[in-house]
């Protein structure tokens, strides 16, 4: 079904489940095509393999075009492969050259328990986000939307945080395995937001405490987390973020 | 033949809605306590039933086969949502998001339902701003709009390319804070398999828990289907991986009936297929047929560049033809119209199937708009060029990443190539007026029910319809059935029918091991592909869908004998879950192609060859036809048809137009 002509070495993480031991498992592939998405490229391993009476790779995958944030390679070294502001569904074999050698691993991280080859168990960010990731509004008490003008700047800035794609390609990248970026970015998308002020440091305590809770490390500024962000989530959201902490101590009443 | 009633209230239809709500049976909130809901599926109408039905104080339990909530499928959704606002003072109202919705399904949807869409389409907007949704605003903090397809005024509110995202990220934090305060249980990596009906009421599913295995009873008073659209029979569509039919395909066996299973959307704007390896189709937002003009050259089989062809020898088919609504016409209008070109030989790109989707004119347009503002006067046309992308950018910069990552070429510089794809199935489980299906007590909510869009859904209209249902109608109308349940007491999972339904799931996971086959589950979703996109696609004929109906059939029967399943059941193994998934895909799309067979007319995304004006545009049979197909399930994978009249009393039915 191939049809292209590049020839591929891969190195990829098998592991049978949580408790298991893993390894680093070599596979030949041929005829992969250059139009490919890194992926499909997956795909036509698998096939092979089951063909073969093999067990498939198991990995996370679901909208294939960058925005579930569902998969999660580790590709030579980096979340998402070599290119910069993508997923791994995104990436395309063109960006590789025959005969390459690749290596593909999980996430890693201690709040990232592997459950089986290159997929990971991500429930610690839900959980983060279910400590105050929200606004407390239930359906049907809203105003009209136009009642309550936000500047474009505002608003526009508050969109660029909430275009997170909760993938965790920052912790998997953090010398730390912190989540700092992906806790700030839900942070400062409601903090820039006048709807967000009422519970604004009530949120950043409870989803700070959640998120050390999850034995997530703690951030030393290495910026890993945004180089690598495939939505460039900017490091300024942990600056608010910390900001925030820091401002509840004084200003909440409420101890959380 | 059941009497298939569906329950439209009395009166006005501007007044159905308000009076229904004012009058339904309420639950009191000690009752409801006891009360336990299931919602199988948390993309945009299951998050927000889900979370707004635990804010009223029902126990609920919540399922979704992905790791998280918030990567439903409603994420992807791109370019916006449609709500009768009026906000640009363009004349937009209520009655016209009703009339223009009904004329753009042409004529194939229920009055009633569609004008209570557009009733409480106002009220989505409010909510989600409530919530924090970043949707896109004017310099004066106000909210903007852009314009669709199929209509005339603006109505369509937007957070960049990323509209679907930033709705359904909205409605996860209200559920996420409702899982937080322990009032929805939330089951993620969880399939259901089977709807369990006890004494012809549905009180529960099976479930199969992803990772271990291990299939689960979960016992409630009522069970919501969120589970989406079936596009994916088709194989490649613009839908995730992981779409599927399951849920209201088990639910269709169990007793609900199926509503106009042909009717398919082909999304005009897709990223072209680039071989025989791809997995999926990538859409271009509807949103940039605002900016952008679609063309073919004049000439057949021009083997130039883009760039090489002059303007006069470019044909705009679209404008030529359709000049009132131009480039905005709906999507099955333009998909047909660039399959007419390209089937006439005047495609492009290495394929010949594919169409140019140029920003060029628009680009120079907003980059002299911008200049003004900048006060930069007289500017060349290489300055506007290069503001008219920066507004470009702003405005759709994601989709064009997408683009060029996918195709290796820069849309800034080039014009797109798109061309028609699957992408949102109109049909779904047959609903009543409450969302009912036809089991009592199991709902079918969002995509997965057939009600608001006829035969061809409006751009912009998924998204207020999946949050519609879930925010604003499901927690009105469920109390009247909730309310008779009171006396209901928590169904005991030892129930024979609980034991029935989980042994009936094991049995089809023990039959995929037990066959030892030698072909994989992606291969006999592909041949179903092929078949479905041949013959029940964009255009269909009596004699192909006949030899569809055989195909597939054959197609049953080598699946069943020589399917390979690897692995085993008691472990997390996604190819069980696929080969689940596409025996359901195969017994759909025989249905697919007898509804389609069925209908002998053409409408909206049912394209009948047979039943075409002389300019071939689609001719509706309404003497016949103007019906809803709802088609009941029977022993050994049989159909029978059902039929809901409809009745259009506030609006004129005409042959529809867009010239």
């Amino acid at each position: 079904m191939s049809t292209g002509n590049m020839n591929l070495t891969l190195k990829i993480w098998r592991q049978k489940n949580t408790k298991a031991k893993g390894g680093l498992v070599d596979y030949k592939l041929s005829e992969i095509s250059p139009d490919m998405s890194f992926l499909e490229m997956f795909d036509v391993l698998n096939e092979q393999l089951i063909s073969k009476g093999d067990e498939p790779v198991v990995f996370d995958h679901d909208c294939r075009e960058g925005i579930c944030g569902a998969c999660s390679m580790y590709i030579d070294g980096r979340p998402h492969g070599p290119k910069d502001g993508i997923t791994t569904c995104q990436l395309h074999m063109r960006s590789f050259k025959d005969g390459d050698t690749i290596v593909v691993e999980p996430w890693r991280a201690k709040a990232f328990p592997v459950i089986k080859d290159l997929t990971v168990d991500r429930s610690a960010f839900d959980r983060v986000i279910a400590a105050g990731g929200f606004i407390s509004v239930n359906t049907g008490n809203a105003q009209d939307a136009n009642n309550l003008p936000i500047p474009k700047v505002q608003a526009d800035s508050a969109f660029e945080a909430a275009a997170c794609i909760g993938c965790g390609a920052c912790v998997a990248t953090c010398k730390n395995a912190s989540a700092m970026l992906f806790v700030s970015a839900k942070i400062s998308q409601l903090a820039q937001l006048p709807q967000g002020q009422p519970e604004r440091y009530r949120r950043v305590q409870s989803m700070v405490a959640q998120m050390d809770a999850e034995g997530f490390g703690n951030c030393t500024n290495t910026g890993a987390c945004e180089a690598e962000c495939p939505k460039g989530i900017s490091l300024e959201n942990i600056a608010r973020m910390n900001r925030d902490f820091y401002s509840a101590k004084f200003v909440s009443e409420e101890d959380i | 033949m059941a009497e298939l009633n569906a329950h439209i209230p009395e009166g006005e239809l501007t007044e159905k809605w308000t009076k229904l709500r004012s009058s339904m049976p309420l639950v009191n909130p000690a009752n409801k306590r006891s009360i336990e809901v299931i919602v199988v599926g948390s993309g945009l109408a299951g998050a927000s039933a889900a979370a707004t039905l635990a804010e009223m104080g029902y126990k609920v339990k919540c399922f979704c086969f992905q790791d998280s909530p918030r990567r439903a499928h409603s994420i992807a959704a791109q370019g916006g949502i449609n709500a009768a606002k009026n906000y640009q003072n363009d004349g937009d109202s209520t009655y016209r998001l009703f009339y223009d919705t009904i004329k753009g399904g042409d004529y194939r949807a229920r009055e009633a339902n569609v004008h209570r869409l557009a009733e409480v389409s106002a009220n989505i907007i409010d909510q989600c701003v409530a919530q924090g949704v970043p949707l896109a605003r004017e310099y004066g903090g106000l909210l903007d709009n852009r314009s669709f397809g199929g209509t005339q005024v603006q109505r369509t509110f937007y957070a960049a390319g990323q509209t679907g995202q930033q709705l359904l990220l909205g409605a996860y934090s209200a559920l996420e804070r409702q899982i937080g305060m322990g009032k929805v249980e939330m089951f993620t990596r969880h399939e259901m398999l089977e709807v369990v009906v006890v004494d012809g009421k549905a009180r529960g599913i099976i479930a199969r828990n992803l990772l271990t295995g291990e299939l689960e009873r979960h016992s409630g008073h009522a069970v919501l289907l969120c589970s989406g659209g079936y596009g994916n029979v088709f194989y490649l569509s613009t839908n995730a991986m992981g779409s599927n039919v399951t849920a209201a395909w088990k639910a269709h066996k169990k007793g609900a009936f199926f509503g106009n299973p042909c009717y398919t959307q082909i999304h005009p704007t897709c990223i072209p297929v680039s071989g025989d390896h791809q997995s999926k189709l990538t859409l271009m937002s509807e949103s940039l047929r605002n900016d952008g003009r679609i063309w073919v050259p004049k000439k057949k089989d021009d083997t130039r560049k883009a760039s090489e062809i002059p303007e006069d020898e470019r044909d705009y088919y679209l404008e030529r033809r359709y000049p009132a609504f131009g480039n905005l016409v709906p999507r099955d209008v333009a998909s047909r119209a660039a399959k007419e070109r390209c089937d006439a030989g005047y495609g492009v790109g290495k394929s010949k199937l594919a169409v140019y989707l140029d920003f060029k004119a628009n680009t120079e347009r907003y980059g002299r708009i911008e200049a003004n503002v900048q006060n930069i006067h007289n500017p060349d046309k290489e300055t506007c060029m290069r503001l008219g992308r920066e507004v470009i950018k702003e405005k759709y910069g994601n989709l064009f990443d997408m683009y060029a990552q996918i195709t290796g070429e820069d849309p800034y510089e080039l014009p797109m190539r798109i061309y028609p794809a699957v992408h949102y199935t109109m049909g779904g489980l047959w609903v009543d007026y409450n969302l009912m299906t036809t089991v009592p007590g199991l709902y079918a909510l969002g995509e997965a029910n057939f009600s608001d869009h006829g035969a061809n859904r409006l751009g912009a209209s998924a998204l207020m319809q999946g949050l519609a249902d879930g925010y604003f109608v499901i927690p009105y109308t469920i109390g009247a059935y909730l309310s008779k349940e009171l006396a209901t007491k928590p169904i005991p999972q030892d129930h024979p029918a609980f034991v029935e339904a989980e042994a009936n799931a094991k049995g089809i996971i023990d039959k995929f091991f037990a066959i030892k086959g030698t072909k994989t589950v992606d291969h006999f979703h592909k041949k179903l592909g092929k078949i479905m996109w041949d013959k029940c696609g964009m255009a269909r004929n009596a004699k192909g869908l006949t030899e569809a109906i055989a195909e597939i059939q054959e197609l049953r029967k080598e699946f069943w004998s020589d399917v390979r399943v690897p692995g085993e059941a008691n472990e997390f193994n996604p190819e069980l879950e696929k080969a689940g998934r596409v025996a359901d895909f195969i017994e759909l799309g025989e249905l697919m192609c007898i509804d389609a067979l069925n209908r002998n007319e053409s409408c909206g995304g049912h394209f009948r060859e047979e039943y075409q004006t002389e300019e071939g545009e689609a001719m509706r049979d309404d003497e016949n036809y103007a019906y809803v197909a709802a088609w009941e399930f029977k022993e050994g994978v049989k159909f029978e048809l059902h039929k809901e009249e409809l009745k259009f009393e506030n609006i004129k039915v005409a042959q529809r137009s867009y010239k």
